[in-house]
C-alpha cells in the first residue's frame, strides 16, 4: 500500500507547504504537481481546485495554442472551452443552491489508509478505543485526519458493489435480467431514504440539538451494505451455514459500531434546557432512538440479502454435488458448474478501481 | 417487497396529502391538537407533542399549493395512461 505512493509524495511535499492556510486546503492540498499534461487537466477541475485554476488555465492555454497552427482552430477552442466554463459554472450555481459542494466534498476527502482503517472497524470494533470526533476549532475534521468521521466514500462503494453482487447471485440462480437489477438498485435506495427521514424525524421530535446533519445521516445508514456484502459473499462462497455465521458475525459488528459512533452525538449532545434539569424522559427516548437504529440493521440487511441468496444455495450445492458424484452420468442437469474465479472478477472491478483514484489524493 | 422510485414517490404524495387534511377547527381543536394548545413551554424543550403539533401546522401551511398542483397531475397521469 505505501509502495506506489512514494512517488506521489515526493512532489507533493513542496506544493503542499506552498499552498495557502485556509480552510480549503485543510482538505485538499493540490497533489498534483506534475507537469503541463497534468496542469491542461487541471484547467477542467470543479471550483475546489479554484486557487490552482486561474493561473493553470494561462499555462495550458499556451501550450495548446503551439499545437495549432490554423487561427480558425485557434478560435474555435478558445469559444468552446468558454462555454464549456460558462456551463459548469451555471450548473454548479443551480446545484449548490441545494446542497452546500463544500460540505459534501467534506465527506468524500479520504484517502487509503483512511479507508482500510474504517472497514476494518466496521467488521471489527471492540477494540477501537477511541470513538470521539476530532475537531479543529469548530469544523470537525476531515476524514482524511480523523479515523471516526462519517465519510459518503465507503457507503456509496458499498451500495455499487452490493448492486453488483445482487445481480451475480440472480445470475448463479438463472434469474437474471437488467430490469431486476435496477429494481434491486431502487429497493435499497429506497430502504435508506426510508431509514435517513425516520432518524431526521425522530431527532426533530425529541428536540435533540444534536450536529448531525443529513449526509451525516446518510453515511451512517450506507455503513451497512459494507456488512451486506460480506454477508452475501459469506452466502455465496460457503452456503447456507456461511451465510447466517456470516449475518450473526456482521449484525453485532454494525450494532456495536452503531451504538458507539450514535452514543456520542445523540446522547451527550446540549439539550436547550438552560436550567440544567434534564427532564427524565430524554434520555430514555433518546437512548430508544440509538438502539432502535442498531436494531434496524440487522434486520434491513436480513430482508435485503435473503431473497437473493437462499435458492442460490441449491444452485450452487446441486451443481458441486452432480458433478462430483456422476461424473458420467448421461442425465447430468445442464446447469453449468460455479466458477468462485467469476466471483472474484465480478467484484474485483468496483473494489479495485476506487483505488486508483484515491492513490492520486494520497497525502504524506 | 420491491420498491421502484415512483412508489416511494406515491407513499410521499399519499402520507403529505394525509397530515395536510386534517382540518384545524373541525377535527384538531376537538381532540385538543390545536394550534393554541401546543405551545406549553417557552424557552425550554418544546416537547414531543409541541413538535408533532408544529409539524403538522407547517406542512399544512407550505404544502397547501404545491399539493394540489401535485394531486391535479397525479390525477391527470392516471385517467391517461391507467
Amino acid at each position: 500500500m505505501d509502495l506506489p505512493h512514494h512517488g506521489y509524495r515526493a512532489t507533493a511535499k513542496p506544493r503542499a507547504r506552498a499552498a495557502p492556510p485556509t480552510a480549503d486546503s485543510v482538505l485538499f492540498d493540490d497533489t498534483s504537481s506534475g507537469g503541463a499534461p497534468a496542469m491542461n487537466s487541471q484547467a477542467y477541475y470543479t471550483p475546489g481546485y479554484n486557487m490552482a485554476a486561474p493561473t493553470n488555465d494561462m499555462q495550458g492555454g499556451v501550450g495548446v495554442n503551439n499545437l495549432f497552427t490554423d487561427p480558425m482552430a485557434n478560435a474555435a477552442m478558445m469559444y468552446g472551452s468558454s462555454l464549456a466554463n460558462q456551463g459548469k459554472d451555471m450548473v454548479n450555481k443551480e446545484i449548490s443552491r441545494f446542497m452546500s459542494m463544500n460540505k459534501l466534498k467534506y465527506f468524500f476527502a479520504v484517502d487509503t489508509r483512511y479507508v482500510l482503517k474504517k472497514l476494518m472497524i466496521l467488521m471489527f470494533p471492540y477494540t477501537h478505543q477511541d470513538w470521539e470526533v476530532r475537531y479543529h476549532r469548530d469544523t470537525p475534521l476531515p476524514p482524511r485526519q480523523d479515523v471516526n468521521a462519517p465519510d459518503l466514500y465507503i457507503p456509496t462503494m458499498a451500495f455499487i458493489t452490493y448492486i453488483l453482487l445482487a445481480g451475480m447471485a440472480l445470475g448463479i440462480q438463472k434469474r437474471f435480467s437488467p430490469e431486476v437489477l435496477g429494481l434491486c438498485a431502487s429497493t435499497a435506495l429506497v430502504w435508506v431514504i426510508i431509514e435517513v427521514l425516520v432518524m431526521l424525524l425522530s431527532l426533530y421530535l425529541l428536540t435533540v440539538h444534536s450536529d448531525l446533519s443529513t449526509f451525516d445521516l446518510i453515511a451512517y445508514s450506507g455503513y451497512k451494505y459494507v456488512g451486506m456484502i460480506f454477508t452475501m459473499l459469506c452466502g455465496l462462497l460457503f452456503g447456507s451455514d456461511g451465510y447466517y455465521v456470516a449475518l450473526a458475525w456482521s449484525s453485532c459488528a454494525l450494532m456495536f459500531f452503531i451504538v458507539r459512533s450514535l452514543k456520542m452525538k445523540i446522547l451527550t449532545s446540549l439539550s436547550s434546557d438552560s436550567m440544567g434539569t434534564a427532564s427524565s424522559a430524554k434520555p430514555h427516548l433518546r437512548l430508544y432512538i440509538t438502539v432502535a437504529t442498531a436494531l434496524f440493521q440487522p434486520i434491513i440487511i436480513y430482508w435485503l440479502t435473503s431473497h437473493l441468496i437462499r435458492r442460490a444455495f441449491h444452485h450452487l450445492h446441486h451443481t458441486v454435488r452432480t458433478t462430483q458424484t456422476e461424473p458420467l452420468s448421461t442425465h447430468m442437469i445442464r446447469v453449468p458448474r460455479v466458477r468462485y474465479g467469476d466471483i472474484f472478477c465480478i467484484i474485483s472491478p468496483s473494489l479495485v478501481n476506487p483505488g486508483f483514484y484515491l492513490s492520486t489524493f494520497d497525502k504524506a | 417487497m420491491a420498491f421502484t422510485l415512483y412508489s416511494l414517490i406515491q407513499t410521499a404524495i399519499l402520507c403529505t396529502n394525509a397530515i395536510a387534511v386534517l382540518h384545524e377547527e373541525r377535527f384538531l381543536s376537538k381532540i385538543g391538537w390545536g394550534v393554541d394548545q401546543g405551545v406549553g413551554g417557552f424557552g425550554d424543550d418544546p416537547g414531543v407533542k409541541a413538535q408533532i403539533l408544529n409539524l403538522i401546522r407547517s406542512v399544512r401551511t407550505v404544502m397547501r399549493v404545491p399539493l394540489i398542483i401535485v394531486n391535479s397531475a397525479c390525477i391527470a397521469l392516471l385517467l391517461v395512461f391507467g
